[in-house]
């Protein structure tokens, strides 16, 4: 169990010269965990990955005409739940339609939301006001 | 992206100098390789040493170059990877599709 809580919230452009920050941080946090029991280098890096393809995910679905246009990404930890939702302003996606990768006959897209789906716990995507949230749960055993 | 090319018996060893393969530099990664097999330099090594992570764009550009190798009768193959990269080769089956050495003497006894 982790008791205490951490509450991150970063906003970027939508630029991929970002994507290391994000990453990094979904990393420094793994590694900073009380009382994890399990593998703490897999969740360093697998967080570093999911924060990545989800924040990737999202500036391919923001507005680009609107240069000014930002991901807003959170992460928020409280007991064992950690929760990570990230922004867009796009005109969002169908996540229920992204289809599993064909592992026989491998393709160069379409391995970002197997990622996030096989290494978290829950995902979704919605519409909240003027935002898509793509919110993802891991629960911390 | 830091790349550094060496070419040794009759292959190119295309060294990845960075430790993060993203969306952010696949895309570098990947025209970099296609220039390769399209100046006939079609049979690669691709020494990821220190590389720590990769995501699936990262996987996506080195299974384009797979791809592309392939087409011209070359083939592109994998070295020195950490475990940690490995283990995302391994979740998207891709171990399966790419020839993967410890080192680049395990690839090149491989090679003759």
């Amino acid at each position: 169990m982790c008791n205490s809580i951490i509450q991150v919230e970063v906003i970027i452009p939508t630029q991929t010269k970002y994507l290391d920050l994000i990453g990094s941080i979904g990393e420094h946090i793994a590694k900073e965990l009380d009382d994890y029991s399990g593998d703490r280098e897999a969740l360093a890096y697998h967080l570093n990955l999911v924060l990545t393809e989800a924040t990737v995910n999202a500036i391919k679905h923001a507005d680009h005409n609107d240069p000014k246009d930002t991901v807003r990404i959170t992460i928020h930890i409280q007991e064992n739940e950690l929760n990570i939702k990230v922004y867009d302003h796009g005109q969002g996606f169908d996540l229920e339609s992204v289809p599993l990768p064909d592992f026989e006959h491998p393709k160069e897209g379409g391995m970002g939301i197997f990622f996030i789906r096989t290494l978290m716990d829950s995902v979704t995507y919605t519409r909240q006001g003027d935002c898509n949230v793509l919110e993802i749960i891991k629960y911390l055993s | 992206m830091n790349l550094k090319q060496e070419k040794i018996n009759g292959c190119t060893v295309l060294y990845i100098k960075e430790e993060r393969i993203d969306a952010h530099n696949s895309g570098e990664l990947k025209e970099t390789i296609l220039h390769l097999i399209e100046q006939g330099e079609a049979n690669i090594i691709v020494q990821l040493e220190q590389v720590r992570f990769i995501d699936s764009s990262g996987l996506g550009a080195l299974l384009s170059g797979y791809k592309n190798a392939a087409a011209k009768s070359g083939k592109l193959a994998i070295a020195n990877m950490q475990q940690q990269v490995l283990s995302m080769f391994e979740l998207t089956r891709l171990n399966r599709v790419f020839e993967i050495y410890a080192d680049l003497n395990e690839a090149f006894d491989n090679e003759t």
